[in-house]
């Protein structure tokens, strides 16, 4: 498809941010997956010249960052950076002033990261760009569920009718959130799995605690990180009893059922949540899923590029 | 002398700061106000405020808040001990009265810090504030965790026969939390304040207070665990009693899911089940007093991402508009929760009272007038409200203090 017929396919996009998948509907994210696959074949394309990405990164991160930077280049944009460090965030200036501050240098995109849940919500009534959610505490982060999603259409050859276990930190997850909506929306088969401690038994999915049965049972099982601070605040008692229940070992791994296939968002603790084995098996999409992180942040901004044209 | 005339439920003479019914001498009146239309009830009474005065001035001060109270339709108004500088000794409490004369609005009495600086450790100097006027005793926005701390406080206060104002929050369940626990914080991905951190301790309140005698006031009932452990203390004899919020007696953890500031407080909004529990306790005297825990911040403070921003809202220009336009609560027990029961509750003699011989604070109320919330017209120095651009019916229209007409 050429790039003009690819612009006219993203006019369909209605949203002038992106601050959660519980905003988009099933069309929306098959869009989203469509233009990543499209953009993927196009070379030397800039549609995004002279659009301005501010990469707003209030929480420490290097591949979401570094992928939202190629995402942007490999359209065109122009890519400013803003690290927490040497900003005036840490004189004092509100979120509020520094984005309108940068924003009046003329910027098409903020992307965010931030560790308060709803900061990019509260962004987007003060600021005129769109804003793209890059993780908000333990809310969000959209652009890793459809990256997530691309991943296993991709492998899988669809994705509606999937069975997809979410493992871990349901509760502090916003990549656990951002994939239940998601998914959930495209017709899949979501259960948490996880110690009661860390799964919210009221975000209308199944839950379980028998990881192993959830191996035999799932076409996707997704890890996720899990924090050692949690231990200190009494949700689990010692990581070796953490393992055991639901650490994806090497024993664990081969009674994994044909076809299903690894994920996790990163970054992973080895020996931790996910084996080496696991982790570096032929079932494990892991750097999948980091390469499709670019093409798929591609169509994300192509998207909203259309909608303030 | 004052003369309304032509109001419901009977004409009143105001003769200086004493209240007179109308009858003989009623043609010695200097001024005569027409009240057709309207309901003449006591000058309303709000038992818990925050004025911030002294040391935080810029959100809002005794004279900012006594002319919000009066433009609200409140007379009389309790502030909470917290401010700039707590109000933990005599001195604090003098204060509050001269600022209260010195701005001539509503009446503004003072309660008194139960610890001293509020920290949980040590008890304050209740005799002394006591006996300097304050009515009652509150560590409210902190929780007093040490329930032998409590224990000895209730016991203590009793002696000057003042309530302690319990704020009821086991701080081990609600650290860092931003809403309501459930369903919607789940969704949210925000940190919740469970029910039973409320509750467990309003029952811890109220078997401190049957072990000593003591009298304890739930503020700001939010869970409806809380009115059933209140009401069942109710029961058995107990000295306790209780006030809501209008926010809690309106508004659910829903209205959160854009992640808006003017709904974040302590304790936080509920859901409906809880608001109906709410409402049901109002209305059978469970819960005796509405109170609006008007909470001022700066516009820079409330303006922040939901986490960093502080905990509170405003409340005295919209409590009563509020809950008159709260279908399921009769206007009189409306107006005795905002009246008689709080008076009674802090001892306010001549308070909450529209009989021979009372002050002569009097609020005439328009039950149908309908107005729009507008935050830029408040006497407050706060604008953080959630019921902006709402329409509400009911309001005061005309206030009268000591025998004088504030509006």
């Amino acid at each position: 498809m050429a790039l003009d017929a690819l612009l006219k396919r993203c006019r369909a996009w209605k949203h002038r941010h992106l601050l959660g998948t519980k905003d988009l509907s099933a069309k929306d994210i098959s869009l989203v997956l469509d233009v990543a696959e499209e953009l993927a074949s196009l070379k030397d394309i800039a549609p995004l010249k002279g659009r301005r990405l501010f990469n707003f990164f209030v929480e420490p991160s290097t591949r979401t960052k570094t992928s939202f930077s190629l995402a942007g280049r490999r359209l065109g944009a122009e890519i400013v950076d803003f690290s927490p460090a040497s900003s005036s965030l840490t004189k004092g200036e509100s979120l509020k002033d520094t984005a309108r501050t940068i924003e009046s240098m003329g910027v098409d995109f903020t992307v965010i990261r931030h560790g308060a849940s709803g900061a990019p919500a509260f962004l987007s009534r003060l600021v005129h760009s769109s804003v793209i959610n890059a993780g908000d505490g333990t809310n969000e982060h959209p652009t890793q569920a459809l990256l997530d999603l691309y991943t296993m259409r991709q492998r899988l050859g669809k994705i509606s009718g999937l069975r997809v276990a979410l493992v871990g930190d349901i509760l502090h997850s916003r990549v656990a959130r951002s994939n239940l909506w998601a998914l959930q929306k495209l017709g899949n088969e979501v259960t948490l799995v996880g110690p009661s401690t860390l799964v919210p038994h009221d975000l209308d999915a199944p839950v379980s605690h028998d990881f192993d049965r959830a191996l035999r049972e799932n076409d996707v099982v997704m890890m996720l990180r899990l924090q050692l601070e949690r231990q200190q605040a009494g949700l689990f008692p010692s990581v070796g009893e953490y393992v055991h229940f639901f650490g994806l070992t090497r024993e664990r791994l081969a009674t994994l059922r044909n076809g299903t296939i690894i994920m996790h968002p990163g970054p992973m603790n080895r020996g931790l949540e996910i084996s080496a084995e696991a982790a570096d098996s032929s079932r494990s999409v892991i750097l999948n899923q980091v390469t499709n992180g670019v093409a798929v942040r591609a169509a994300v901004l192509l998207l909203h590029s259309q909608v303030h044209a | 002398m004052i003369l309304i005339k032509n109001c419901k439920p009977h004409d009143l003479l105001l003769d200086g700061a004493v209240l007179r019914k109308a009858g003989k001498g009623a043609e010695k009146a200097e001024q005569t106000v027409d009240a057709k239309g309207l309901v003449a009830v006591p000058g309303l009474v709000d038992m818990h405020v925050h004025f911030r005065e002294p040391g935080r001035e810029d959100k809002e001060t005794i004279a900012t808040g006594a002319a919000a109270a009066i433009a609200g339709g409140f007379t009389s108004v309790a502030v909470m001990a917290n401010s700039g500088r707590v109000c933990d000794d005599a001195v604090g409490v003098v204060y509050v009265q001269a600022k209260s004369r010195e701005a001539g609005g509503a009446n503004v009495f003072a309660v008194g810090a139960v610890t001293k600086g509020l920290k949980g450790e040590e008890l304050a100097e209740l005799g002394k504030m006591s006996d300097a006027g304050a009515v009652a005793f509150s560590d409210d926005g902190m929780a007093i965790t040490n329930s032998e701390l409590m224990r000895r406080a209730l016991e203590y206060s009793k002696m000057f026969r003042k309530p302690i104002l319990a704020h009821c929050e086991d701080t081990a369940l609600t650290k860092n939390f931003v809403m309501n626990e459930g369903p919607v914080s789940a969704k949210l991905g925000l940190r919740g304040y469970p029910n039973a951190a409320e509750a467990a301790m309003a029952a811890r309140d109220c078997y401190l207070a049957a072990l000593t005698g003591g009298h304890v006031h739930i503020c700001h009932v939010s869970a409806k665990e809380t009115v059933d452990v209140v009401r069942r203390a109710k029961k058995q004899g107990i000295r306790v009693t209780a006030e809501a919020a209008p926010h809690h007696l309106l508004l659910t953890d829903q209205t959160l899911v854009n992640y808006e500031s003017k709904y974040k407080m302590n304790p936080p909004l509920r859901t409906q089940a809880d608001v109906e529990a709410l409402i049901e306790g109002v209305v059978d005297g469970t819960i005796d007093a509405i109170a609006s825990d008007h909470a001022p911040h700066t516009s820079e403070e409330k303006e922040q991402e939901l986490a960093a921003c502080p905990n509170g809202i405003i409340g005295l220009e919209t409590t009563l508009g509020v809950i008159l336009s709260i279908k399921g609560i009769p206007f009189e027990r409306a107006i005795d929760a905002m009246t008689a029961a709080p008076a009674r509750i802090l001892g306010l003699k001549g308070k909450g009272t529209l009989e021979e011989g009372a002050d002569a604070d009097v609020t005439l109320i328009d039950p149908k007038a309908s107005w729009t919330v507008d935050p830029a017209a408040f006497k407050s120095k706060g604008r953080c409200t959630p019921y902006e651009k709402m329409k509400l019916t009911g309001r005061a229209a005309h206030v009268f203090v000591g025998g004088r007409q504030c509006s």
